[in-house]
């Protein structure tokens, strides 16, 4: 586990951005969504200035553009449906290239094209300048129940354990010469994915038996207590209160 | 099916956020009961399976795969509670971590997914089980429509709430049509995983399977050499009792699919314009765009319902299946806490 004790979208880096306490981060960043998602969508200049915002906090984190833009990928197949739906939604119509289109529609597609982007873009910038323990610890200071962060931390800790058993029965099936390509395979397929759940199931009362011969009783200890100063908050809050003065301003002209 | 940002109102996703709120709340009372204190571990590796088996691609044909989604696998191996609670988990940590599925869309996510997709499933199955005779192979026969029935019934809560805070005037008809018809097509591919692995599982540790706990025959102890029933903690229903409510659920069940398939099926049988026009102008476009937009799964492949008739009769049936399972749900927990009160000198006899 030398490389990995972080996740893939973490960037290790020394910026103010990285530095803000990650409750603070993750306050600031649903604001800023809720923001954004709450903004009228026939402001389109707004959209642009809150791009320009999220710009602004890119480079402060020094997260460079090419790999912010290489993670938005993650949004392609809404770009597609996005794409889809001046041809399908109701209202007038208008022709463009030959086309017809709904005006409706290309509102609609503007809409969730923009706000998703800017979504992803926020949720990309969070995960690439906080640490996963962080944003654990981050959650259960924003009072998720305790039980409720366990879970996830138990989930993030030992996804990857998992994963790489799934990986190596894949090796396993793979060098006894079996291929799936298509339907006739999914039961091999599907038994491996039987014995993958029998597997962490069994991990898991061997860690719980593991955790309570070393006293666990319930709830984790708290070792490292993470806070956040005034100034620290008045740092990370920058940008949702930034976007809210754009989104008043949305709505006002 | 991983909702956006931007796709679902503002007050639908608070709406919807305090709904998946509540609701996480209940499942972790509840998970606390199906796995007492093992819960945080236990909980947290089966999520983990459940991220990690979301990867494991199954081969359609022609260089397509697709994946599971996990929520009726989740619901039949540990319990309806432990297994929304488990896809809740996985979606927050996709939503913070991956950036899949918008911040502001996780209640949406999470009440499509793990609350509707869970509950039905496991409505179902249990419905399901509670008919078909105490064998394995009912237990994985149940699995299946379960699993065939919670994604289109998932699908259908998208629908409802992008009824309700859509961002765009798409009509409701072709969105619920689409969404339904390719969900369908995907409920197949996840009904034929998810009965497989839980076949899988049942054949080396069926004690693992939550599903299957009924299947657990009563202690017998060979004493000389015949077979004698050891003490038992609990005793179970008359037998009589039992098959005469078996062929009530029998019954009622039959009858209940028969009117919403069939009679359905000729109510709508002249389709009403707004489904014409949905049919003539670019449906089939619609019903793509969504299979690429709405699921992993889609790969599946694509095609379209065009009978009007038969997708009606289709919805009907999933309409009346899941407001019968919603009852049941509640009449079968009212009838178990009462059953929980009655019983609580035996808590292993109680305990979920």
């Amino acid at each position: 586990m030398g490389a990995g004790h972080a996740h893939r979208l973490y960037r290790h880096g020394h910026s103010p951005v990285h530095a803000l306490p990650p409750h603070a981060k993750l306050a600031a960043t649903f604001a800023f969504v809720v923001v954004v998602v709450s903004t009228p969508r026939a402001a389109m200049w707004a959209f642009g200035l809150y791009a320009v915002l999220l710009a602004l906090v890119a480079y402060a984190a020094r997260v460079p553009a090419g790999f912010l833009l290489k993670r938005l990928l993650i949004e392609v197949p809404f770009v597609a449906f996005a794409v889809l739906m001046p041809f399908v939604a109701e209202g007038e119509r208008v022709e463009v290239l030959g086309m017809s289109l709904s005006v409706n529609g290309l509102w609609g597609a503007w809409n969730v094209l923009a706000k998703g982007t800017l979504g992803v873009a926020a949720s990309v910038l969070l995960a690439s300048t906080t640490e996963l323990r962080e944003l654990l610890l981050g959650l259960q200071r924003l009072k998720l129940p305790p039980l409720l962060v366990q879970i996830a931390s138990f989930m993030i800790r030992y996804g990857d354990v998992i994963t790489d058993e799934m990986r190596r029965m894949r090796i396993a099936r793979e060098s006894r010469g079996f291929e799936a390509k298509g339907v006739r395979h999914w039961g091999v397929l599907a038994k491996s994915a039987g014995a993958l759940f029998i597997r962490s199931y069994e991990r898991g009362e061997r860690v719980h038996l593991a955790m309570v011969s070393r006293g666990y009783a319930g709830s984790m200890p708290v070792i490292d207590e993470v806070t956040a100063s005034r100034a620290q908050w008045s740092y990370a809050l920058a940008l949702p209160f930034a976007a809210l003065v754009v989104c008043v301003l949305g709505w006002t002209l | 099916m991983h909702v956006p940002d931007g796709f679902i109102d503002a007050p639908t996703s608070v709406a919807t956020g305090v709904a998946a709120a509540a609701a996480v709340a209940v499942s972790l009372r509840g998970a606390r009961r199906e796995l007492d204190e093992r819960t945080a571990p236990l909980a947290g590796l089966v999520a983990a399976f459940i991220f990690a088996v979301q990867m494991l691609n199954f081969p359609v044909a022609a260089g397509t795969s697709g994946h599971l989604l996990g929520g009726a696998l989740a619901a039949i191996l540990v319990g309806p509670y432990t297994g929304a609670l488990c896809i809740s988990v996985v979606l927050l940590m996709q939503g913070v971590l991956f950036a899949d599925g918008g911040l502001t869309a996780l209640g949406v996510n999470i009440t499509n997914m793990a609350v509707v997709g869970v509950v039905v499933a496991y409505a179902v199955f249990r419905l399901l089980v509670k008919v078909l005779p105490r064998t394995r192979g009912s237990i994985t026969a149940a699995s299946f429509v379960a699993a065939l029935v919670s994604v289109p019934a998932a699908a259908l809560a998208f629908t409802f709430l992008f009824w309700i805070g859509g961002t765009t005037d798409v009509s409701i008809g072709k969105v619920a049509t689409a969404m339904v018809g390719v969900h369908l097509l995907i409920g197949i591919g996840e009904a034929a995983i998810t009965a497989l692995t839980v076949g899988a599982v049942i054949a080396v540790r069926p004690d693992l399977v939550y599903g299957a706990r009924d299947l657990r025959r009563p202690l017998k102890l060979r004493v000389g050499d015949e077979l004698v029933d050891a003490p038992a903690p609990a005793a179970g229903q008359p037998a009589a009792a039992r098959a005469s409510r078996r062929t009530l659920w029998i019954g009622g069940l039959v009858t209940s699919l028969v009117l919403a398939g069939f009679v359905s099926f000729y109510a709508s049988a002249s389709p009403d314009g707004l489904e014409k026009v949905a049919e003539d102008k670019g449906f089939a476009e619609s019903a793509e765009e969504h299979a690429t937009a709405d699921s992993p799964l889609a790969d599946y492949g694509v095609k379209d319902i065009d009978n009007a008739r038969l997708s009606g009769g289709l919805a009907g049936v999933i309409g009346v299946g899941v407001t019968v399972v919603a009852g049941s749900a509640v009449f079968w927990a009212v009838r178990r806490r009462r059953t929980d009160e009655g019983a609580d000198t035996s808590p292993t006899s109680a305990g979920v």
